[in-house]
């Protein structure tokens, strides 16, 4: 135990300059329940560190966004052996709503919410949504059917300038 | 464990400069630490969210995660951004005078 003086006293170094102009790319290309999660949570806990982030959305991913199916995103244990599931079991009829509403629960049950409100937050927190402006001519969506959130539809080149000078992760 | 002078009195913190000692904690005490995260004056909007951030914390007995604050405390996420810039959570802990929050969201 030690005791000493207020001008010597430990603080915190939260606004330090190191991290100062540091950017962070998302790339989710995944449209899985399980596959959505990575992205949303990383994106929030680097705008909870001061930290710009961009979110792009393509492929699957556009189902993270797709208003239509944002509040419906599916886990399938067929093919992935971490479930531990025999491969004939994990395809049978039901098997999948079944898996789906169990992660749903693990995943509230940590107070983690669903997909629509986690990008609420991220909006919120200041994160930037893009939509893959290929996906959405492949899919015919336009921007009226994406989460309000999405800032635009944007080309693989805008993406690449805007990512310039950050971070990457493809997800 | 180091004993520090803030705002007259010596308190419990950790090598952070966290207080440790959760009964230790006054709003003269929250004004200094809130000059250490850069917020120069505690507002009543900021003391909202301080004695939430206080409440849940005994009541629970772990710090509220931003989203807790949010859906639990009523605290508008935009707005928490706004009265602790940067990192919210963190920040609040820090001058709430209760732990950093542990949760990932």
């Amino acid at each position: 135990m030690t005791t000493v003086p207020s001008t010597a006293r430990p603080k915190p170094s939260f606004d330090d300059t190191a991290g100062e102009g540091r950017k962070l790319s998302l790339i989710c290309s995944k449209g899985s329940l399980d596959m959505a999660y990575p992205g949303l949570i990383l994106a929030n806990a680097a705008l909870g560190e001061g930290v710009e982030t961009h979110l792009f959305f393509t492929f699957w991913g556009f189902e993270i966004i797709n208003k239509k199916t944002m509040g419906d995103l599916q886990f399938s244990p067929v093919g992935n052996p971490a479930t531990h599931m025999p491969t004939a079991v994990s395809g049978l009829p039901g098997m999948q709503s079944m898996a789906t509403r169990m992660m749903r629960q693990q995943i509230a049950a940590l107070d983690v919410p669903p997909v629509p409100e986690l990008l609420d937050m991220i909006t919120a927190a200041g994160g930037h949504l893009w939509a893959c402006r290929m996906s959405a001519d492949m899919n015919k969506l336009t921007k009226d059917d994406l989460y309000e959130g999405v800032e635009a539809i944007i080309t693989a080149t805008d993406f690449i300038e805007l990512s310039a000078g950050g971070q990457t992760l493809f997800i | 464990m180091t004993i520090a002078t803030i705002a007259g009195q010596n308190v419990h913190v950790n090598e952070e400069g966290f207080l440790t000692e959760f009964g230790e904690w006054n709003e003269s005490i929250a004004a200094e630490l809130a000059k250490d995260v850069g917020i120069d004056e505690l507002t009543s909007d900021h003391l909202a969210v301080l004695r939430f951030l206080r409440e849940d914390y005994q009541s629970n007995g772990e710090t509220p995660t931003l989203r807790r604050v949010s859906t639990v405390g009523g605290f508008d996420t935009k707005r928490l951004f706004q009265l602790f810039p940067k990192k919210p959570a963190k920040k609040m802990s820090y001058v709430a005078g209760v732990p950093k929050p542990v949760g990932c969201v």
